[in-house]
């Protein structure tokens, strides 16, 4: 039985012929894929649209149960737990709730951006396949890869590797599971 | 295509444009003019001069706005500065006019000031310690260095910058030594100005924050005027080639964070005079926050600050051009009332009153400034030809 694969990955030796090899393999309708470049590139999330991701719900989430939190907590503290006159005022002064409730909510929306990021990332992440590619190592240094998935629902083996061989590569390899 | 084989001249539809909005502005401009007089007549000349006075106020804040981002973006760098210059420079070469505009309010001094009449300040042991300071020839002085100051930084930026078209080497050098005191100056002059001009309209109250609200309102008023400005004209070219919504989304981002910055100094004094409630300082927010002024108030808290805010937090709407315009005019009239919520109540004495001038200051005034700054603008290119890093903020958001 032949042990079914991971990807196929395509190695390259500059960061324009990746995003272009990215956006080809997006107009080629595959959805299942994903490049890794030794630095940031910006025109790179373009061509994979990763634009839209919940991130930014999550952290508005976040971000507005540290409010309310900040915010209901001083209330309680103050008007039903232990009332205290101060200087006359009334007991839900709601100014001086203010700071509190606006350091809690860029708390809480700090903490879920990186708890969000770490969960949408799938990290910690002790086994990831595409570094059963022994060229893979270079990643981090001066070569650029993009991997297509045996997940994507156009995924063939045959017709994806002679795809990936058409955006002349350096090497394209199979990538176990 | 690179910057030296393009043309960033206006267009003819352009300049067609420009000239078509700098009639109507001008036209604006004399019969708001025209219709203040008669107002002397009509009304008082106390409120002609009261609203001119902040509708000035307000104008100055949108010129040294722009006069202030110019300055720091030859401290930072990047491609929403490059885009930005040449229509700061404009505003920023009102700044003359803007001099001779103040005159105005000198005519005004006793209409406007208490502490400008010896008889009230006999009574009043309050400003009789604070004339030293609070007295007509210091004021007009200290107007005067403001003003020569900032024409001055104006000028100077300006100069250089038409020099570096010309290909002068050190022209960017010469502008980025003196951004940093330049911002510098401008944060004094500011705070000076918003004690001298508008805090001391009533003489017995103090706030050391007050110079930071304007600040903070330049700013935004600044940008927010600078991204209308560029998405009216990126209708035409040279523009319409050149913007890019990531041009637009990093002004945007600007515009939320001056939002929030001038969110952040108004509470903050409002928290702390609030905490205190010593009858010295409450008595500013009394007046504000009472009868129909607390509807105006209520008004800044959602319309320039909750409204803005949760808007501007979307990226798509950033880089939408026509939506991003919009916002930033809803801004800008918000900081009109916002400087009118300011300084009104001290002359009202508590009474909600508004009067038909208050609505009329500001088209005059916008008319005729509007005019001089597009009478500016069609001085010279709309991009900074000599700009070293014109190429890449060209390229900025495109493949």
């Amino acid at each position: 039985m032949i042990k079914p694969i991971y990807g196929l990955m395509a190695e390259f030796d500059n960061p324009t012929s990746l995003v272009n090899a990215a956006r080809a393999a997006r107009e080629k309708g595959y959805r299942r894929l994903d490049a890794y470049s030794p630095f940031p590139i910006e025109e790179l999330t373009d061509a994979l649209h990763l634009h839209h991701n919940k991130l930014p719900l999550i952290v508005l989430c976040g971000g507005i149960l540290g409010g309310l939190t900040g915010f209901l907590l001083q209330y309680y503290i103050t008007v039903i737990d232990f009332p205290i006159n101060i200087g006359g005022r009334p007991l839900d002064s709601w100014p001086a709730y203010i700071i509190i409730t606006f350091e809690l909510t860029i708390l809480f929306g700090a903490i879920s951006a990186v708890l969000g990021l770490l969960g949408l990332c799938g990290l910690p992440m002790p086994y990831h396949p595409t570094f059963n590619v022994p060229r893979f190592a270079l990643a981090s240094r001066n070569r650029f890869f993009l991997c297509i998935e045996a997940r994507d629902p156009l995924f063939d083996h045959d017709q994806t590797s002679a795809f990936l061989e058409t955006l002349e590569p350096r090497e394209v390899s199979e990538v176990a599971n | 295509m690179t910057a030296q084989s393009r043309d960033f001249a206006a267009s003819a539809e352009l300049a067609s444009d420009l000239r078509q909005w700098r009639t109507r502005a001008l036209t604006a401009g004399v019969i708001g003019a025209v219709l203040l007089l008669v107002g002397i007549f009509l009304v008082s000349p106390f409120q002609l001069y009261e609203s001119y006075l902040w509708s000035y106020v307000f104008y100055v804040g949108v010129t040294l706005g722009c006069l202030v981002w110019l300055m720091l973006q030859y401290l930072t760098g990047g491609a929403w500065g490059v885009v930005i210059r040449r229509p700061a420079e404009a505003a920023a070469r009102t700044l003359p006019l803007l001099a001779l505009l103040f005159l105005p309010i000198v005519v005004g001094i006793p209409n406007l000031y208490q502490w400008s009449h010896a008889n009230l300040v006999a009574n009043d042991p309050v400003m009789q310690h604070k004339q030293i300071y609070l007295n007509v020839p210091f004021f007009l002085i200290r107007a005067a260095l403001y003003l020569g100051g900032w024409n001055f930084l104006a000028w100077y930026f300006n100069r250089w910058s038409a020099r570096e078209d010309e290909g002068s080497p050190v022209a960017h050098r010469k502008m980025a030594a003196l951004a940093g005191p330049g911002i510098l100056f401008w944060g004094f002059s500011i705070t000076f100005m918003a004690v001298d001009w508008v805090l001391s309209l009533n003489p017995r109250w103090f706030s050391t924050i007050f110079g930071m609200l304007f600040m903070a309102g330049q700013g935004l008023s600044g940008m927010a005027f600078l991204i209308t400005l560029l998405v009216l004209l990126s209708y035409r070219r040279p523009m319409s080639e050149i913007l890019t919504p990531r041009h637009l989304h990093d002004l945007g981002k600007l515009l939320l964070c001056m939002v929030m910055v001038w969110a952040y100094f108004t509470f903050s004094q409002f928290l702390i005079i609030w905490a205190g409630n010593l009858p010295d300082e409450i008595t500013w927010y009394v007046a504000r926050l009472h009868g129909g002024w607390r509807y105006i108030a209520l008004a800044l808290v959602l319309g320039h600050f909750a409204l803005p805010f949760a808007l501007l937090l979307s990226r798509d709407l950033k880089r939408n051009f026509k939506l991003l315009a919009g916002i930033a005019i809803f801004i800008l009239c918000m900081r009109y009332v916002d400087v009118y919520w300011l300084v009104a109540p001290d002359f009202s004495r508590g009474r909600f009153a508004v009067s038909w001038m208050d609505f009329v200051a500001p088209v005059a005034l916008g008319g005729i400034w509007l005019w001089a700054f597009v009478t500016q603008l069609e001085k010279r290119p709309l991009m900074p030809l000599g700009e070293p890093n014109l190429e890449e903020a060209l390229q900025h958001g495109r493949e």
